[in-house]
């Protein structure tokens, strides 16, 4: 489903572990776990910066996700322009992933149970 | 001397009570419909538009070829309308403030003035002669405020070459649109409604307002309906009540169908003659005007 294979994902997340609720916000998520496929290792990014933003929040979040060298996203809702600044970046998304542990998100991918979004969530 | 009639709540009587005051006020006025998401006031004073003018906001434009990538325009701006997504520049003209400054700090003349539509601000008078101004904000335009302030400019160029008052009716709510709409004014008339709900986003209102120091005065509308609620909080916090509009059948179905409450009846054609002297007077003591 994929030119270029992913290895590190990111999944907006309530905490910082793969035990942790997935976050079905994205420009207001709390933060987000990247998890590198090939070694399960997993890394948190906080997404303080763009929570507190009064306006621009999901580009701010896309920017923090670029920073971290995400290569795809699962979250619950991505709107338009956070999702036009994603795929300019080459990051694909996932959405409508949420009331699920990240773990079980990450299990999810690997199972190839997602389908790519290809428009905005709203 | 300006006018603006506010409320935190919407639906409360703001176009009702400018409408009317509009045809009562004693000197030369403009009426102003700042609620440029929803105007409604032009359903009551009925102008004839004499001129639309469409307008825009300056928002950047990015020459792809000249560009750096340096990110200075991006990390300026404060609304993500330039963002700096790894390689690439992307702006986002509808977050765009109009500022100007990313032009500003391009070092490669890399942005340019492009432009955003906002909408229509439109003059018209109605057929007693009285000049009427109205913002129409374009749809799927997210932000008010800029609107607004053209708004504004033309109000001040129109009202001053003719030494006009003005009647602001503002936008319901206390966010950055009401603050907008009131900025200008000389008093502020809070129309409220006595129930619950109307207490609760009056006491917003009044909490965002005060700390501009204007002067406020009070009309309850749809008096007798509800509880006393809002008569307490303005005697705790000496905000005068300068009308009550009584709740009834006649009045809402006047209104319903587009007729100006100092037509109904000559109790509230007296009411509103009343009111107008009361506002100028209230307006007159300036900012020492004090309900801390």
């Amino acid at each position: 489903m994929t030119a270029t294979p992913i290895r590190r994902l990111a999944i907006t997340s309530e905490g910082t572990t793969l035990a942790d609720l997935v976050d079905p916000r994205f420009g207001r998520a709390g933060g987000f776990l990247i998890v590198d496929l090939e070694s399960m290792a997993t890394e948190y990014v906080d997404n303080g910066s763009a929570q507190v933003r009064a306006q621009g929040a999901g580009i701010q979040a896309a920017e923090n996700l670029v920073r971290a060298g995400a290569q795809a996203l699962l979250t619950g809702q991505v709107g338009p322009k956070a999702l036009s600044a994603l795929l300019a970046c080459h990051i694909r998304v996932v959405q409508g992933v949420e009331n699920m542990t990240v773990g079980e998100a990450v299990a999810g991918f690997q199972a190839g149970r997602f389908a790519w979004s290809d428009g905005p969530g709203y | 001397m300006i006018v603006a009639i506010a409320s935190g709540k919407g639906g409360t009587g703001k176009t009702t009570v400018a409408a009317a005051l509009a045809t009562v006020w004693s000197r030369p006025v403009l009426a102003v419909d700042m609620d440029v998401e929803a105007p409604n006031l032009h359903l009551f004073l009925k102008p004839e538009t004499v001129a639309a003018t469409r307008t825009c906001l300056e928002v950047p434009m990015l020459d792809v070829y000249l560009c750096q990538r340096c990110g200075a325009c991006a990390d300026l701006c404060q609304f993500k309308a330039i963002s700096l997504m790894g390689s690439s520049l992307i702006l986002f003209p509808d977050q765009c403030h109009g500022c100007g400054g990313c032009l500003r700090v391009c070092p490669e003349g890399a942005l340019s003035k492009g432009e955003r539509e906002l909408g229509t601000v439109e003059l018209g008078f109605t057929a007693s002669g009285i000049p009427c101004l109205t913002g129409r904000l374009r749809i799927g335009e997210a932000m008010s405020p800029p609107l607004m302030t053209k708004v504004r400019h033309r109000m001040h160029a129109i009202a001053d070459r003719g030494t006009l008052d003005i009647i602001i009716d503002a936008p319901p709510g206390v966010s950055c649109p009401a603050m907008t709409a009131v900025q200008d004014a000389d008093v502020i008339l809070l129309v409220t409604e006595p129930t619950p709900f109307g207490l609760h986003d009056f006491r917003l209102a009044w909490q965002a307002f005060t700390p501009l120091g204007k002067p406020m005065g009070v009309v309850i509308n749809r008096s007798g309906l509800g509880d006393d609620g809002v008569q307490r909080f303005c005697r705790e916090k000496g905000l005068p009540i300068l009308a009550e509009i009584p709740f009834r059948r006649d009045i809402a179905e006047h209104y319903a169908s587009g007729g100006i409450l100092t037509d109904l009846d000559g109790a509230m054609a007296a009411l509103f003659a009343a009111l107008a002297p009361e506002l100028e007077r209230m307006a007159g003591q300036g900012g020492d005007a004090s309900h801390a």
